[in-house]
């Protein structure tokens, strides 16, 4: 592997779908022994130009070089078949599959007529060892969690021999200590010869793994740079084509202390446990934590997506609520982290998507689908969503209009109180910028908004106070000035003492 | 796919979509097929006389829709329809002694038919949801059961409806309003109700969204075991209806009666352009589907060409070629 130099090129890459060009003559270079990001906003072109590179589709024009020699990919297996692996953002697992099998699948070892069972349990073991995680291979995939899954996809295609290895956003569904374990990986791999396409949002990642960065543009290549020539925030500049140095909105001032919502002692089976908290109105409250902590189940209990016990109180009144519909009632909207699973019907268009939470408000005896039809003239140039066509599939949508989509879906309610996880997960940082100034606006018109997230900044840049969450339980509040990366994970790694709050 | 360069398309995209004509195209080339064939073929009794007798199977069919767009499955159909009629003429022959052979007694007839098929419907949803078994596994079940209950109603042979009461219910067979048979104004009228309810109710936009998707329909406060129960007993009516319109077209019932319909049924539904995985449901697609079928058997008999043995597997090379289009329509978008 490591004498054979193998890098694949992308030459005047083209791409178009019927009228829609995509990508714009793209000129890239993988090398061997180097970690390549590709950055840009959503709807830049990475994925398309990813799976270009990953034969997944072919280009309209222009052509790839696999270690100089031209190349036609027929479809992705044949890339496979030629060292070049791409990992997606949704994996392709086979959910009802064995970790080990899926590992294998495809490229099956065999023992005469039969698998080698014995075999391919041993070298997914050592692989997974490899990958320091802890997974057993003879789980099922359904039953592992997210960043597992992402393990044995990166299992997968170094089974595989990837010699170039694509890899769209692997850590947006990671913690920093996930992270941290598969920068290790990339950075091995790396050094055993392995060329490696890479894609993230967070460009502090990018500027400490990768080597060289290329920054594409509304489907055109702006730059390609070693990464020590470029500054995080020259990244954010190319990608933007603007100064985002003010991603935050200056936080409001509270005005009152008025308590809108009170949750005392509420636990979910097994999940959480005797959580009690405040939230008061025009208060944007951050919700910390590991992935695993308890923090997505809280609110799902909260909001009666699970079962929960405990007691709420809305502006002071005991209520109960045990279904989504109760909680609705009651004027408390969720916003899943989960867009594409629980979020959005990816295969209908918008105005079925954007009304279906707040149907009722439509119907008389029938309904009115012009009325819909307006709401979703509204929602369009309220959240800045952009589709060329309004009959599109949502699951042809970016990752950043969807997420403007369901927001809108879940306004359409008017909830006073919104709780909204991750809501910025996996995408782009000029649509970030509007959803945080979202959020903000939300608050100063004196609704109050949780917002949960796994990104640091996030908290720290949106919340009047943050609440910190561990195994189950909450471990600590801060608030004001005392909100900072270092406490917070002080608490979410249990290091802080006793619990606070 | 990129928005930020789809933004520039500013004109709309006119496409010759396939999947929304096909199954019209098929109907169109049938009748210009069966017309060639057959001189006869093309005349208005001859087309009435198809959609009367695909109107039992129809009226099924776009239950099946409904079942079948927010992602179920109904196998029972059928044998329910067999369970229905036989219960619906011992209920009315057990009424003769008190009520006469009137309309009366056709009347609480057809009401029992409607209330037996509505309740086994709600039964086969309520095992789906309170129970939490696949809809196949369930409606599998209750197919054999109810089989096996005409079979033993009919103690292995026919139930016959008392002749006076036949010759009272018959016009709602063979009987015309204005010069249309009933059974096809019948069929109209539910269709037509069907495809607003489909399309336009919160009931049909709320199957769709189960169909598309479960957890996103519960992660937007859709009481999704009711919607689907919903389904099942609305499926189970209208085989109640469906049986209304069949016992007076024979008067009897037995355990062949109605065997093989549920077939029928998903087939048409299929044939029609609703996905099978649920999702997207067309009732007017479903009603072509049907119609295509029973034209298929239609013309194999008035011709001499072609063995009428051979219906069934035009059905269903029919079917597959409307899969392999619904599959180019995904593939296209």
């Amino acid at each position: 592997m490591e004498e054979n130099s193998a890098s694949l090129a992308g030459v005047a890459v083209s791409k178009s779908f019927g009228p829609v060009q995509v990508l714009y003559g793209i000129d890239l270079t993988l090398r061997s022994g180097e970690v390549h990001a590709l950055i840009g906003e959503n709807g830049a072109g990475k994925s398309t130009l990813m799976k270009v590179l990953c034969g997944y589709q072919g280009p309209t024009s222009g052509h790839l070089l696999l270690d100089g020699q031209r190349v036609v990919f027929h479809d992705s297996a044949d890339a496979e078949h030629k060292g070049v692996v791409l990992i997606h953002q949704e994996f392709n697992l086979a959910e009802q599959l064995s970790v080990e099998a899926n590992i294998f699948l495809g490229r099956e070892m065999q023992a005469g007529a039969l698998l080698d069972r014995r075999g391919m349990h041993d070298r997914s073991l050592q692989l997974l060892r490899e990958l320091e995680t802890e997974i057993d291979p003879r789980q099922l995939v359904a039953d592992l969690s997210v960043p597992e899954k992402q393990m044995v996809e990166i299992a997968k295609a170094l089974v595989r021999d990837a010699r170039v290895l694509v890899m769209d956003e692997p850590t947006a569904v990671l913690t920093a200590k996930e992270s941290e374990v598969l920068f290790k990986q990339i950075e091995r791999l790396r050094q055993q010869g392995v060329a490696i396409l890479y894609t993230s949002h967070k460009l502090d990642e990018v500027k400490s793994i990768a080597n060289v960065v290329t920054v594409l543009r509304d489907g055109r290549h702006v730059i390609t740079a070693p990464v020590s020539d470029m500054s995080v925030d020259q990244m954010a500049t190319h990608m933007v084509g603007r100064d985002v140095s003010d991603l935050f909105p200056q936080k409001s001032v509270l005005a009152g202390s008025e308590i809108v919502l009170e949750v005392e002692h509420l636990s979910v089976p097994g999940r959480v446990f005797d959580a009690s908290f405040a939230l008061r109105r025009g208060e944007i409250l951050g919700f910390a934590g590991l992935v695993g902590s308890g923090r997505t189940e809280l609110m799902e209990g909260l909001v009666g997506l699970r079962h929960a016990d405990g007691s709420i109180k809305i502006n002071g009144a005991p209520i109960r609520i045990r279904s989504l519909r109760d909680a609705s009632r009651h004027r408390l909207a969720y916003l899943t982290e989960d867009r594409k699973g629980h979020g959005l019907l990816l295969n209908m268009r918008m105005r079925p998507n954007l009304t279906l939470l707040g149907l009722d408000r439509f119907v008389h005896g029938l309904i009115d689908e012009k009325a819909e039809e307006k709401a979703l003239e509204k929602a369009i140039s309220d959240f800045d969503i952009r589709a060329g066509d309004r009959t599109v599939r949502v699951g042809n949508l970016s990752g950043g209009n969807q997420q403007k989509l369901l927001l809108a879906k879940t306004m359409l309610v008017e909830p006073d109180i919104v709780i909204i996880d991750e809501p910025t997960r996996g995408i782009d940082i000029g649509t970030k910028q509007q959803i945080y100034s979202f959020i903000d606006r939300l608050a100063r018109s004196g609704k109050s908004v949780i917002v949960i997230s796994s990104e640091m900044a996030e908290v720290i840049g949106l919340s009047h106070r943050v609440m910190v969450m561990k195994a189950g339980r909450i471990v600590g509040e801060l608030e004001g000035r005392d909100i900072g990366e270092e406490s917070i994970v002080r608490y979410a790694m249990g290091l802080a003492g006793s619990a606070a709050a | 796919m990129s928005n930020a360069v789809s933004d520039r398309i500013a004109a709309p995209r006119v496409r010759f979509k396939l999947s929304v004509l096909g199954p019209l195209l098929a109907l169109l080339l049938l009748l210009i097929l069966g017309a060639l064939l057959n001189g006869n073929f093309l005349t208005l009794g001859n087309i009435m006389n198809v959609v009367a007798r695909s109107a039992s199977i129809g009226i099924i069919a776009i239950g099946a829709t409904f079942v079948i767009t927010s992602g179920g499955l109904d196998l029972s159909v059928g044998s329910m329809a067999a369970f229905t009629a036989g219960l619906m003429i011992i209920i009315m022959n057990a009424l003769v002694p008190t009520l006469g052979t009137g309309w009366m007694v056709v009347v609480v007839g057809m009401l029992a038919g409607l209330l037996i098929g509505g309740g086994a419907g709600a039964a086969n949803g309520l095992l789906v949801t309170a129970g939490r078994i696949e809809p196949f596994i369930v409606t599998l079940g209750t197919l054999g059961i109810f089989r096996a209950l005409i079979t033993f109603l009919a103690n292995g042979g026919t139930l016959n409806l008392n002749f006076k009461v036949a010759d009272v219910y018959s016009p709602i067979y063979s009987g015309n309003i204005a010069g249309i048979p009933v059974p096809i104004i019948v069929f109209a009228v539910i269709a037509i109700a069907a495809e607003i309810v489909l399309r336009r109710t919160k009931f049909g936009r709320h199957a769709a969204a189960i169909g598309s998707s479960e957890q996103v329909a519960r992660y937007s406060a859709i009481n999704v075991d009711r919607v689907r129960l919903m389904t099942y007993a609305l499926q189970g009516a209208l085989v109640g209806v469906a049986t209304m319109l069949y016992v007076p077209r024979f008067g009897s019932a037995n355990s062949s009666t109605a065997v093989l319909w549920e077939l029928q049924a998903i087939a048409a539904v299929i044939i029609g352009g609703t996905m099978l995985k649920g999702g997207f449901g067309r009732i007017w697609g479903t009603v072509v589907g049907v119609i295509i079928l029973e034209l298929i058997g239609n013309i194999l008999n008035l011709q001499s060409l072609i063995s009428p043995y051979l219906n069934q597997a035009f059905q269903g090379a029919i079917i597959i070629v409307a899969v392999l289009l619904q599959r180019s329509k995904r593939a296209a978008d």
